[in-house]
């Protein structure tokens, strides 16, 4: 039987198996965005002593699944002064960079759609540009509310991409590789080895930059609701609005399993003996994703929006020394001092 | 044709109509868009050099973070396609100078035997373990360290200046002290009062 599966499989040409490769992370993820959604809502309502959506099936679960019926049915309205052309293609742009980072994410040693030298350089570069999608669409809608957002958007996305951009030059000083598999196995050994520990600031830096950078709660200033309506995507209705709520939750998942992957030890598990080992490495990577993607849920019911000249002072005056000076700690301390098999 | 030679084309072919867009495209907008769809063809070409390094860091500096800027203060313009056809003739001779001086530099290099495909063959595929990031990091700072840190010291220059060009404080501004505001107790602003609950009962 499984001679016979590999057979296919191996007598499939090479674009289709990529394809079905393509298809088998990208179709969970959407679903777990899905469900993502219905997460957050449920969390949020429990930590307001309230019940969340319990009307659609069993306890609420089928509740994304009418989100999405009835967005896909809502009539897309284009504004008359709209750019047409740009209006349309911002979404698809906001959602692109967000899957295709996906292809370098190692889910284990082996399970790697593309196990390149220069993931993290990817990663990073595919991230940068997601904010095109806000920026365009805040342009296109020829709307001031709109235009505002993207604005907004646009500052602190550049701002808060160099704190991020640093935090990840922490860790491949410490990895030695750029690629995101050998940064996980360089943290193999146990929990003590996981970079969280010594590279404790650039953590804390690289997951509030990864809250900003999704423009989440706190950092939500490209859609405020109480001062410029729903920013960015506020002239979108229907499919377009569905494919930028799509974005902004797949891009958190996405920041998930990168803290996961470059601070958390991946799939490894926290220490090298029974029973930690009794789950197999793809489940450890998955609760850890959860654990994390968790934290952006519980940021959301717990912190009042920063003001907008707080969150530039905190990404420029705070977040970009901390991480320039821990730089300079990890090459010391890797180099000149007894602990510097901990920084490798 | 083999594959990488149609990728080749593909990518070929969208990096030239791009970039003939970026100048013949009316709105600002549209064009610095597809400078950045002419950046991205680059990267992808330079990929199929097997120079991933480069072709990254492209995307990551021009198109993640330089066209971002770009596109901020084009979108902040009042476009008036008008006004901005209007001085066509007048800036026609300058252009054209450039364009010349820039066909002429493109021929030397394409008519010089220096340049041919024979005296510069293709370099040949790299062996499985090496990193083009690392060969170039090894080279920027063994060899070429006094230019590369020569080039960083003249873009910290570069850095202050621009701040201090734009640094003005204005004396009728008043601005807010994070230092101060962090530091407020709650004894500072909140005065806790007993008031009678309910007014005396008179006779």
């Amino acid at each position: 039987m499984v001679e016979l599966v590999v057979y296919v499989w191996d007598s499939l040409p090479l674009v289709l198996q990529l394809g079905l490769k393509i298809g088998a992370i990208i179709l969970p993820l959407l679903a777990a965005v899905a469900y993502y959604t219905l997460a957050e809502r449920k969390v949020i309502a429990y930590m307001h002593v309230r019940i969340g959506p319990n009307r659609v099936g069993p306890r609420g679960l089928l509740q994304p699944i009418a989100d999405a019926v009835k967005l896909m049915f809502k009539e897309m309205i284009i504004p008359t002064n709209a750019d047409r052309y740009l209006f349309v293609i911002a979404p698809v742009l906001a959602l692109a960079p967000a899957l295709g980072a996906w292809a370098v994410i190692p889910f284990t040693d082996t399970l790697v759609l593309a196990d390149i030298d220069a993931s993290l350089l990817y990663v990073l570069a595919l991230t940068s540009m997601g904010v095109y999608g806000v920026v365009i669409a805040g342009w296109a809608s020829n709307s001031k509310y709109a235009f505002l957002g993207a604005m907004r958007s646009a500052a602190q996305i550049v701002a808060y991409e160099i704190a991020m951009g640093f935090a990840l030059v922490g860790v491949l000083m410490a990895a030695g590789s750029l690629n995101l598999r050998e940064i996980v196995l360089a943290q193999s050994g146990g929990i003590h080895q996981w970079y969280f520990l010594p590279l404790f600031p650039l953590f804390i830096v690289y997951l509030i930059s990864g809250v900003a950078e999704t423009n989440r709660s706190p950092f939500d200033v490209a859609e405020g609701e109480s001062e410029i309506v729903a920013g960015f995507h506020v002239d979108y209705s229907g499919m377009g609005f569905a494919v930028f709520f799509l974005a902004e939750y797949a891009n958190m998942i996405l920041i998930s399993a990168l803290t996961v992957i470059m601070f958390l030890g991946g799939w490894q598990a926290p220490l090298p003996f029974a029973p930690f080992t009794w789950i197999p490495a793809i489940g450890w990577f998955f609760i850890k994703l959860a654990g994390v993607a968790f934290l952006f849920l519980w940021f959301r019911a717990t912190f009042p929006r920063y003001r907008y000249d707080q969150i530039m002072r905190l990404g420029w005056k705070v977040f970009i020394p901390v991480t320039l000076v821990w730089i300079v700690v990890i090459g010391v301390a890797r180099f000149f001092t007894p602990v510097g098999y901990w920084f490798a | 044709m083999t594959f990488l030679q149609f990728i080749f084309y593909l990518f070929a072919a969208i990096l030239i109509v791009s970039s003939l867009l970026v100048v013949t495209v009316r709105n600002p907008v549209r064009s610095a868009l597809f400078l950045v769809l002419a950046f991205f063809s680059a990267a992808c070409l330079w990929l199929t050099l097997e120079a991933e390094f480069l072709a990254i860091a492209l995307v990551l500096v021009y198109v993640g973070a330089v066209m971002v800027l770009f596109l901020f203060v084009i979108m902040m313009l009042d476009i008036d396609i008008a006004k901005m056809r209007a001085g066509f003739t007048n800036y026609l001779p300058l252009g054209l100078i450039v364009a010349v001086l820039m066909a002429g530099e493109l021929g030397l290099v394409m008519f010089s035997k220096e340049f041919s495909a024979e005296s510069l063959p293709r370099p040949a595929g790299q062996i499985a373990e090496y990193s083009n990031t690392k060969a170039l990091g090894s080279l920027v700072y063994t060899d070429y360290v006094f230019a590369f840190e020569l080039a960083a010291v003249i873009l910290l220059v570069a850095i202050v200046a621009a701040i201090a060009l734009t640094l003005r404080r204005r004396p009728v501004t008043r601005y807010q002290a994070p230092e101060q505001q962090v530091k407020v107790r709650k004894e500072d602003r909140v005065r806790l009062v007993t008031l009678p609950t309910r007014p005396e009962e008179d006779a």
